[in-house]
């Protein structure tokens, strides 16, 4: 299962649409990370609403491409984590190092526009 | 009685098949919400732990009913792969082997009610996890 990633001026969208396997992560990880390089992007929004679970290795995978990102200049926010996935995450011990967070695609747009303004001062 | 299921575990879209299939059959025992998602990360765990370890194994899911009416389903991880050399460790957050976050023993331990785990070089390793529905009241 492809994830689509969708440009909007300087940021990227990923959003996730159905579960995925270990190897479709590891795929969205490296093409988002060229889409980054490529596009000079300053800020990604990976949605998750669809995602039922987040476990070790998706928890893992997704905080890698943050960090990657950063790296690069570009800040990852996870917008749409479901309340029974917050919770599970928690239990296992999981948290996103690296990863900023939004309730949803609109918060998460704002929070990068604040942060795209600061940076063109 | 709801009846078994059995997923062999072979690649990582088996994972996939098994965690979808745990939360199925939950659903017709009764789990509800956070219950599901619970019991379909732990499968997620176990399952990615037998390919990763020892690269085929199988996911079986039972129904249990005890005479208190009780409602439940078991997880039953086998494999025939290496074993875990030292349990005690395994079993502590933050250690692995393969170069993860090291949290999916004791994370899915936390993740369920009852937790059992038997592992040997010779026969592989079988870990058991018990799940039980929550009364309404």
């Amino acid at each position: 299962m492809e994830v689509p990633i969708l440009r909007q001026g300087e940021f990227l969208i990923a959003t996730i649409q159905a579960a995925l396997t270990d190897n479709d992560l590891y795929a969205l990880r490296t093409k988002l990370f060229e889409y980054v390089v490529r596009s000079r992007a300053l800020g990604i929004i990976i949605d998750v609403t669809a995602l039922d679970i987040l476990d070790s290795f998706g928890t893992r995978t997704l905080s890698e491409m943050a960090l990657m990102c950063r790296l690069r200049g570009a800040e990852t926010v996870i917008v749409g984590v479901q309340p029974e996935v917050a919770f599970t995450m928690v239990q296992l011990g999981l948290t996103l190092e690296g990863v900023t967070t939004a309730l949803d695609l609109e918060e998460g747009l704002a929070l990068l526009g604040r942060r795209a303004k600061l940076l063109k001062r | 009685m709801t009846e078994d299921i059995f997923v062999p575990i072979n690649s990582d879209m088996d994972i996939v098949t098994a965690r979808q299939s745990g939360r199925t059959m939950a659903t017709e025992l009764g789990f509800q919400g956070t219950d599901l998602t619970l019991i379909a990360t732990a499968i997620s765990e176990l399952a990615r732990n037998i390919v990763r370890y020892a690269s085929h194994g199988e996911i079986h899911l039972q129904a249990l009913g005890n005479n208190n009416g009780k409602r439940g389903l078991l997880v039953e991880a086998r494999d025939e792969g290496p074993g875990i050399p030292n349990i005690v460790q395994a079993m502590q957050d933050g250690f692995s082997t393969s170069g993860g976050l090291g949290l999916g023993l004791p994370g899915t331990r936390r993740l369920m009610d009852e937790f059992e785990i038997a592992s040997a070089p010779e026969t592989g390793t079988t870990i058991r996890v018990r799940k039980w529905v929550r009364s309404s009241r």
